[in-house]
């Protein structure tokens, strides 16, 4: 083919386009039979394929297509279908004792899976996507071995399902310490705290201040904390002894906790949020995460 | 579109020219039965081999298990992350090809390629139902199709289609339990994906070993293109010693017969021609040395008293020597030179590490991915937590308890998610995920320190192998 030289030869017969540019012209030639029907189909297609499927923008949506075929109604029909696959084993799970679940490793497995991802849409918003809770903000870690109201799957799956301190759910896990600065004077305050500190083996601001807390405490918070501090899960009060702080240790914080007081709250879950596989799910999903008890 | 006055182009394409190669009998013949009856042999039998590796896993010798990701060959078992041992033997395949084709030239088409072996197999159906070349002849240039055209063709495509159904076939017994596939194949309860692959591989080896044939090899194959790369003068491949066959004549009682070669221009190096050339012509990239000439040849030569060896095995270094009049070399000092030298160390050299490989690899593997969000936990006696997902690969056929055990800082705790032990139960051939806790007591140097190495080790109870992967503790945040 090179052999042929480019503007003359047998192909002259052909016209050009009467372009030159250097010498160099441009050959009219026709296109390829095969290229021009191949162009016309996709014409048809085009025009097919916008009566068949969304197409034409209009004020509001567009033209709908005679195959009725969107993506919402795509993704709606594969949620239908996963949850009609899921149907059994959420059924199942929703009707076994709390504690047999994880002596079922399917069950159990199950249970994880779809609890972390109720977890990560429902809880991880207040909890943290790892479940570590805000430190020193009053959103409780859940994968210590402190628990506010318990830590067995029954309790954890209450507390799911009910909530703490909300208004919504009559069942609600519910408590409240006074504000005790409407109560005690600044200096007691300040003796309790010392109190506390002394209790939570820190060292004491003051030891004198210390020492007169102590009576403080014991008629004062002793009936919710427990004589020695230890905390009443049945009450939501946290252990003031062990080295976990849900609103902080330091004495600036345990200033503003006895005066202000605390009121942590939490959705109920059950209801209209959650069904009691969901609930179920989720609660395993936590008792698993290393604290569960 | 198309000017009407514009004269109709010549066409751009050539309709193939059917090739009816004559039986031919000789060495190079029977060796390519020997080694057609091997390598078939091969295909069809080896998924039929079995071999015990124990209740747990798949008793076929060669096995690529794509649903469980593992592959079984003999007594080696190789998972997805030891791919490396395919790629290794690839590697080794095309250096084995380029050794091969340096010294030997094309022996690989001509001899071993599944497109030579399947044609040659149609071909010889093709003889036996057909009949020789004159009579396959005879029957192309019959235009009527009269009953007796009509049987043989059908003969002979129903025996090809049988051919081609057993080799799409056999391919889907390698990848999963071959008789338990053949009779869900019969039953029509195996996976779609058998029937689609069968289908596909049959229609294949009906039309390229039954028409396409000698095209493959020309058009398709980028094979016969890059093998150039690798021949010299000294690559042995199947030539005409021109300056003995020259000048040709057939008339050998003529007057002036005397001046004429050995060749007596009779056609049978071109007859029996698989994919149609005249290898008197020289090299040619048509040519896949099947060496079928040289048997047709060899005959002639015998019958008509000469030599044999007018179209043989030789360098194209030798056809010019012997041209004038010197010795050939010897064909050991054709092959054994620079360029075969190394393709042979270099194949050695991965066959070598592959080997070394299989044996060293370990039968207990952990990886450890620590968990960081978030990065530790602080428990209520002030202890420090920090988690970790570690996976373990049992590679046995049996299930095996693993105890793990951390070493680094005698204060660090393991303790097993879900387990008060520190031992667990791998399942056989399985990786298993176990969430693992190692607690630094709140006095301990780990707990108050913000980066401690340790040493996770893993030990099979039942036998003390062991493994070990080293990782991070996180302390306090100061």
């Amino acid at each position: 083919m090179s052999k042929q030289p480019t503007t003359s030869g047998k192909k002259q017969e052909v016209e050009t386009t009467g372009h030159s540019w250097d010498g160099i012209e441009e050959y009219n030639n026709p296109l390829p039979r095969w290229w021009l029907w191949t162009f016309y189909a996709t014409i048809v297609w085009a025009v097919l394929y916008t009566i068949a499927y969304p197409a034409w923008p209009g004020i509001k949506e567009a033209t709908p297509g005679l195959l009725g075929w969107s993506t919402r109604a795509n993704v709606a029909a594969d949620i239908a279908a996963v949850e009609e696959a899921n149907a059994a084993i959420n059924e199942r799970l929703a009707s076994v004792e709390l504690t047999a679940i994880a002596d079922d490793p399917e069950l159990n497995t199950y249970a994880i899976q779809a609890g972390g991802a109720v977890f990560r849409s429902w809880c991880a918003q207040c909890h943290g996507s790892g479940a570590a809770g805000v430190q020193a903000a009053g959103y409780p870690n859940l994968l210590d071995d402190a628990w506010l109201w318990g830590g067995t799957i029954e309790d954890i799956h209450y507390t799911v399902a009910h909530g703490i301190r909300n208004e919504d759910d009559p069942d609600a896990r519910y408590s409240e310490m006074p504000a005790y600065g409407e109560i005690f004077s600044e200096e007691e305050i300040v003796q309790v705290v010392n109190y506390v500190q002394q209790m939570s083996g820190q060292t004491p601001n003051d030891a004198a201040a210390a020492e007169a807390g102590a009576e403080l405490f014991e008629y004062n918070c002793a009936a919710c904390h427990g004589e020695n501090g230890q905390g009443d899960p049945f009450q939501g009060a946290p252990n003031l002894t062990d080295a976990i702080w849900l609103y902080g240790g330091d004495y600036d914080t345990l200033m503003t906790t006895v005066t202000q007081a605390r009121f942590g709250v939490m959705p109920a879950m059950g209801g209209a949020e959650l069904s009691e596989a969901e609930i179920r799910a989720v609660a395993t999903y936590v008792h698993q995460l290393g604290g569960g008890q | 579109m198309s000017n009407p006055d514009h004269q109709p182009a010549p066409s751009l394409y050539a309709a193939r020219e059917p090739i009816f190669p004559k039986r031919v009998s000789g060495r190079f013949r029977n060796l390519k039965w020997i080694i057609m009856i091997l390598t078939l042999g091969v295909y069809y039998i080896t998924p039929w081999i079995r071999w015990d590796r124990g209740p747990n896993l798949p008793d076929q010798a060669v096995l690529v298990d794509l649903a469980n990701r593992r592959f079984f060959f003999f007594w080696i078992e190789i998972w997805p992350h030891e791919f490396y041992f395919i790629a290794g033997l690839l590697i080794m395949a095309g250096l084995g090809l380029f050794l091969f084709t340096s010294a030997l030239g094309r022996v690989w088409c001509g001899y071993t390629c599944p497109q030579t072996v399947w044609t040659d197999l149609f071909i010889l159906v093709e003889r036996w139902i057909e009949g020789d070349r004159n009579a396959r002849l005879r029957l192309h240039r019959q235009e009527k199709m009269d009953f007796r055209k009509f049987r043989l063709r059908m003969t002979k495509y129903a025996t090809w289609f049988l051919i081609a159904l057993a080799t799409g076939g056999a391919w889907v017994f390698y990848f999963t339990d071959a008789p338990t596939l053949l009779g869900n194949l019969f039953t029509l309860q195996a996976h779609p994906a058998a029937y689609t692959t069968i289908l596909i591989l049959t229609a294949t080896t009906f039309v390229f070993g039954g028409f396409a044939r000698e095209q493959i090899c020309i058009y398709a194959c980028p094979w016969p293109r890059i093998q150039a790369a690798m021949m010299d003068e000294d690559t042995i491949t199947v030539a005409y010693r021109e300056w003995r066959g020259e000048p040709r004549g057939k008339h050998r009682k003529a007057e002036g017969a005397e001046n004429l070669g050995d060749c007596i221009d009779c056609m049978a190096c071109v007859n029996v021609c698989p994919v149609g050339i005249d290898i008197r012509d020289g090299q040619q990239l048509e040519c896949i040395t099947c060496a079928l000439c040289i048997d047709a040849c060899d005959d002639m030569m015998a019958k008509i008293g000469k030599p044999r060896g007018l179209i043989d095995y030789m360098a194209l270094s030798d056809e010019t020597a012997e041209r004038a009049g010197e010795n050939p070399r010897s064909i050991w000092k054709h092959i054994l030179r620079p360029r075969t030298m190394l393709y042979t160390a270099l194949w050695s050299l991965v066959g070598i590490g592959l080997i070394f490989a299989l044996f060293v690899r370990p039968d207990i593997e952990m990886t450890v991915a620590p968990v960081r969000n978030p990065t530790f936990v602080t428990l209520s006696d002030g202890s420090i937590r920090n988690t970790y997902d570690v996976r373990l690969l049992n590679k046995h056929g049996e299930d095996r308890p693993f105890r793990m055990t951390v070493a680094g800082d005698p204060a660090l705790r393991i303790q097993l998610e879900g387990s008060p032990y520190e031992t667990v139960t791998v399942p056989a051939d399985t990786t298993f995920l176990q969430r693992v806790y190692v607690i630094a007591p709140p006095s301990a140097d780990a707990a108050n320190s913000e980066r401690t190495e340790f040493r996770f080790w893993v030990e099979d109870i039942t036998n003390g192998e062991r493994a070990y992967t080293d990782t991070i503790f996180n302390g306090r945040e100061n």
